[in-house]
């Protein structure tokens, strides 16, 4: 992992400072809502629905066992809400159905970051200077700025990798903190960097996605695709340079957001992405971020250029961690009768690695009685002390909001397993249907035009037989609560959307979308299959389509794959023959959050 | 450590500015949705970049092409919504007087130019990022 300088620690600090004196006269009266909030949203600081939610930055996923300890304690100590707070919070949510409402969880997300969602905004500053203890931060988090950079969850240990991607990602992540000039942007920007041959970070959906590759002169460099994006106008990215020498990445994203800070639109919400610029001026963009590229390197002298000297002391820091390889096995045996569990979890929970003597594995975050990608304050001491004793203490935030342990010996994938068995970390989903990706929806975001939590619970729940759910094979369940897409549903095999029609809760279903891995194939949104459906129709119409996929399947063959041999019709159909005669909707009304859909917004 | 060295003035300081004033021949005001690369700068010795809202971050780009790629010297304004908060990334990108919104304290403006020792990537006034710049060393030990 990255080895924080003095410099670093500093910067850190100061920032966390300048939080508390922003926090502090915005209390004071001297520093108005208004002109607090952007600030506070560039540090993780949302007010949602009930309460302040604070999006930690996990810089491309890495997490190490100290930091996930500070996690810990903050959901143990600070995701708390008052009790006005909290009783207000659940005497709304329960008039629409909600009987619970998680407290003291961190919370896992699509792009690898890490969200609590009750910590009191007056304590906001404690807990800025808690995870600067740790050198961690929510520092670009939110706001109309470059965002956190994400990466292949595999980044530096997958043996399908060109090259690790993590010294360049660090890189930039310092070009971007802060950058003076890109902080007020028209609307977010995200950035995805891959090494691998396999795209595990959906690089195509991002407003500019990254893939290391060697040129024919054996030099590397990057692909460098632009205006990809999800939200109301789902667009994949398109190639914008076919290959750049790594030295010169900042110096040609500095000319792809110059020229978007100059021409993107601002006066409409839902066409500020990058994604809407680059449809609507397609070569004349492409040839402006050239011309631009051009003046950064002949008249500014090419600043930004990375010198072998940088990479070569950020790369020191990415060395593989001392592993004792010939070092006894724990002595731990799976039972006969556990053979079988134990069989699927190596199957689902455990990748290849780079070193032939080490294994990636995923712990399960996806199980019945907690939202998709919750740890709670136990369950994140758990899992450092998992990585301290299995994988050097590291982990990785998942896409898919698991953790992943990247350095475990291969002679203690069973104790390993056992250890994870006894947290109820080792539900053997990973990449099947319960292992969906899920926003936090109706129940907490401001924004959301439905919940989410209960979607994913009764999908859950009902698809809890595990001798079905690996008959099912690999399936990506996408679930948003509303159309900003956190849930990625565009991309999900299955996708799950959120709509609001007269105050009531809705769900649009779709198909075939992919999120470009190799599983799923070349990166597409899903079409949908007719009108909304209420949620307590979508148990029911998930099954339809999945008893349809069972009746048509080849073999062996995915879900993915069936769809797309037989086609969307028949899938449509089942879809739409599951409608109840009444869906009851009046049971799901959905109180509009008050006063914060401006920072849901910029969410 | 930044230092502050823009001038500040508040919004009654701006109106007797004697330094140069709108519509005077040395004045250029210019829209945020304007290429400044394109302005014929002889004999101007001040031009005025706009903040419609501090979210729009335009006149950050537009103030660095005046520096950067047209070599302006003279005075760069920042008017508008002008905030605190926004001083030192305005300073790093080539302003060099900022016309506060009256409700702003001045008090409160220097401790932001106090807080971080030096900022990781170049900018308009240092064009070199923390990791090639001269004094690299002092700064990281």
């Amino acid at each position: 992992m990255y080895q924080y300088t003095d410099f670093d620690r500093q910067f850190i600090r100061a920032r966390a400072a300048q939080h508390r004196d922003q926090l502090e006269r915005n209390l004071a009266g001297t520093l108005a809502d208004d002109d607090f909030r952007p600030l506070r949203l560039q540090n993780g600081w949302y007010i949602q629905r009930y309460a302040p939610m604070l999006r930690v930055a996990v810089p491309y996923g890495e997490l190490a066992s100290r930091q996930l300890r500070v996690l810990a304690r903050i959901a143990r100590e600070f995701d708390h809400p008052s009790k006005e707070v909290f009783d207000k919070a659940i005497g709304t949510q329960a008039t629409w159905g909600t009987t619970h409402l998680p407290v003291g969880y961190g919370h896992f997300t699509t792009r690898q970051n890490v969200q609590f969602n009750w910590i009191p905004l007056a304590k906001s500053a404690d807990v800025m200077d808690l995870l600067a203890t740790v050198d961690m931060h929510g520092i670009q988090t939110s706001g109309n700025c470059i965002r956190n950079i994400t990466s292949d969850e595999l980044a530096g240990v997958a043996p399908d990798e060109l090259a690790d991607p993590r010294p360049f990602a660090e890189i930039m992540r310092q070009w971007t903190t802060l950058h003076p000039e890109f902080a007020f942007l028209p609307r977010k920007f995200k950035i995805a960097i891959t090494g691998a041959t396999a795209d595990r970070a959906a690089t195509y959906w991002h407003d500019v996605g990254l893939h290391l590759k060697h040129n024919e002169a054996g030099e590397l460099g990057f692909k460098v695709l632009v205006g990809g994006g999800m939200g109301r106008t789902p667009v994949i990215g398109v190639t914008i340079r076919e290959f750049l020498h790594w030295s010169q990445i900042m110096n040609y994203l500095e000319a792809v957001v110059r020229v978007y800070n100059r021409w993107g639109r601002r006066d409409n919400l839902y066409k500020a992405r990058i994604k809407i610029l680059v449809k609507a001026e397609g070569q004349r963009y492409i040839d402006e971020v050239e011309a631009e590229y051009q003046q950064i390197i002949t008249v500014d002298g090419a600043p930004h250029t990375i010198t072998q000297a940088e990479l070569d002391r950020v790369t020191a820091s990415f060395v593989p961690p001392t592993l004792d390889l010939a070092a006894p096995a724990r002595n731990v045996k799976v039972p006969a009768e556990r053979q079988a569990d134990y069989a699927r979890w190596l199957k689902q929970n455990v990748a290849l690695h780079k070193n032939p003597a080490l294994r990636s594995v995923t712990l399960s975050y996806k199980r019945l009685g907690q939202a998709p990608g919750d740890a709670d304050a136990d369950q994140l001491d758990t899992a450092a002390d998992l990585a301290d004793e299995f994988s050097a203490g590291e982990t990785r935030v998942t896409h898919d909001q698991n953790l992943l342990l990247p350095w475990v010996r291969e002679v203690d994938l069973p104790a390993l397993w056992q250890a994870a068995s006894h947290a109820g970390l080792a539900r053997s989903n990973v990449r099947l249907l319960t292992d969906m990706i899920a926003c936090p929806g109706g129940d907490f975001c401001a924004l959301a035009n439905a919940r989410s939590i209960p979607v994913a619970a009764a999908i859950t729940e009902r698809y809890q037989d595990m001798d079905e759910l690996h008959d099912l094979g690999e399936i990506d369940l996408h679930i948003s609560g509303c159309i900003n897409s956190c849930g990625h549903h565009h991309s999900g095999h299955i996708g799950i959307l959120g709509v609001d029609k007269d105050g009531r809760e809705w769900y649009q279903v779709s198909l075939g979308g992919s999120d470009g891995s190799p599983l799923s194939g070349p990166a597409i949104a899903g079409k949908v299959v007719g009108p909304s459906f209420g949620a307590g129709e979508i148990p029911g119409v998930i099954e339809a389509v999945l008893d349809t996929f069972r009746l048509n399947r080849d073999g062996r063959e995915t879900f993915i794959d069936t769809l797309r041999r037989v086609g969307f019709e028949p899938f449509k159909l089942a879809a739409n023959s599951a409608r109840l005669l009444d869906a009851h909707t009046e049971l799901h009304q959905l109180p509009k959050a008050e006063g914060y859909a401006r920072d849901a917004q910029e969410a | 450590m930044t230092a502050l060295t823009m001038k500040l003035l508040s919004a009654a300081d701006a109106s007797l500015d004697a330094s140069g004033q709108e519509g005077a021949a040395n004045t250029l005001v210019v829209a945020n949705t304007e290429d400044p690369r394109t302005l014929k700068l002889e004999g101007v010795t001040r031009i005025d970049l706009h903040f419609p809202k501090f979210t729009d971050g335009r006149a950050y780009t537009q103030a660095f092409y005046l520096r950067r790629r047209s070599g302006f010297t003279g005075e760069i304004r920042a008017t508008g919504d002008v905030l605190i908060d926004q001083l030192v990334q305005m300073e790093r990108q080539g302003f060099s007087v900022a016309v506060l919104r009256a409700d702003q304290n001045l008090d409160f403006a220097q401790k932001q130019f106090d807080r971080y020792r030096a900022f990781y990537q170049g900018d308009a006034v240092t064009a070199k990022p923390v990791f090639s710049r001269e004094d690299n060393k002092e700064l990281t030990v």
